[in-house]
């Protein structure tokens, strides 16, 4: 079984990363996680948040849960929160529509109209 | 529901808003027939004896976003309609414990789902607690305290994804050696 020494070498390899990027301002993805978003699916939108980050080397957005806000019957739902303030709302989302966010929202810098709350409305 | 993980997700994070520094999950599966049970005990602020007692009840929440809760109703009904049992004790200002237990065998049982992927993402939601989580079974036992973590990594946080990377891998590894043949869904 893993054990907490491996966790040194962790240590390290992170460091040496942190170092590089330690002022930027970051953005930050956040997905509703209570009941509501729960229930529908909230949790899987998350983790595509997440992975998909990782595999494209993206360091500098934070993904994070927050509670219900008020509006579920269009969850799962996250905010896209720029390190200027600027903030998008997605809602319904699905594990593909979360990798296309951060492919053509952060990545490209250009928000995915048809997901937003804004369209969902119409 | 469609899994027991995504229930302790959501129970989880009744304990974080009750401002709990330390959360301890527990999953064990023991006895014949086997009963698996799920407990989650936290030292937040607790619940006063007359809200505790219409918990269970959907219409009662200490949310202002909206007037149901039904994190926990919903709790009670996967137990409850797989033959287990749903309790909750709860003193102010000393914490609040939630346990439910299911019957491994019981045909409307839930699976457990992706407990791993959902206990991580728990800590890097909330890396300031002191995550405690506890697997068992008559084959083996697994501990984890995010604390140990903390004091190994030291200027360095948990939200690193190497390190969320390696607190899943652990958690997966732990998970499956103590379940792994236990629960059919378990390799």
């Amino acid at each position: 079984m893993k054990s907490i020494k491996e966790l040194e070498a962790i240590r390290e390899r992170a460091l040496k990363e942190m170092s590089i990027r330690d002022n930027e301002n970051k953005t930050r993805i956040v997905v509703g996680m209570a009941t509501c978003g729960i229930a529908a699916g909230a949790r899987q939108v998350m983790n595509a948040f997440v992975e998909e980050l990782n595999k494209r080397n993206i360091h500098n957005v934070n993904v994070a849960m927050t509670g219900c806000i008020g509006i579920c019957r269009f969850e799962p739902i996250a905010e896209v929160i720029e390190p200027n303030g600027e903030k998008t709302t997605y809602v319904k989302l699905n594990a593909e529509k979360a990798r296309r966010i951060v492919a053509e929202h952060i990545v490209n810098g250009r928000p995915v109209m048809e997901f937003t709350i804004g369209a969902a409305e119409k | 529901m469609k899994d027991l993980s995504l229930h302790i997700l959501d129970i989880a994070q009744n304990s974080v808003r009750a401002e709990a520094d330390h959360i301890t999950i527990s999953i064990t599966a023991e006895g014949r027939p086997c009963i698996l049970k799920i407990v989650i005990t936290d030292n937040g602020k607790g619940m006063e004896p007359d809200f505790l007692e219409k918990v269970t009840d959907p219409f009662t929440t200490s949310r202002e976003t909206r007037k149901v809760g039904l994190g926990i109703p919903l709790l009670k009904q996967s137990a409850e309609m797989a033959g287990g049992v749903f309790s909750i004790k709860s003193v102010v200002n000393e914490g609040t414990e939630v346990s439910a237990t299911f019957p491994v065998d019981h045909v409307d049982r839930i699976p457990v789902g992706n407990v791993a992927e959902t206990l991580m993402m728990l800590v890097a939601s909330h890396p300031e607690i002191d995550w405690e989580f506890i697997f068992a079974s008559e084959q083996d036992r697994f501990e984890f305290s995010l604390t140990e973590v903390k004091e190994a990594l030291g200027d360095v946080s948990v939200t690193n994804r190497y390190v969320q990377e390696w607190i899943q891998n652990t958690l997966s590894e732990g998970f499956n050696s103590v379940f792994g043949g236990v629960l059919d869904e378990v390799n």
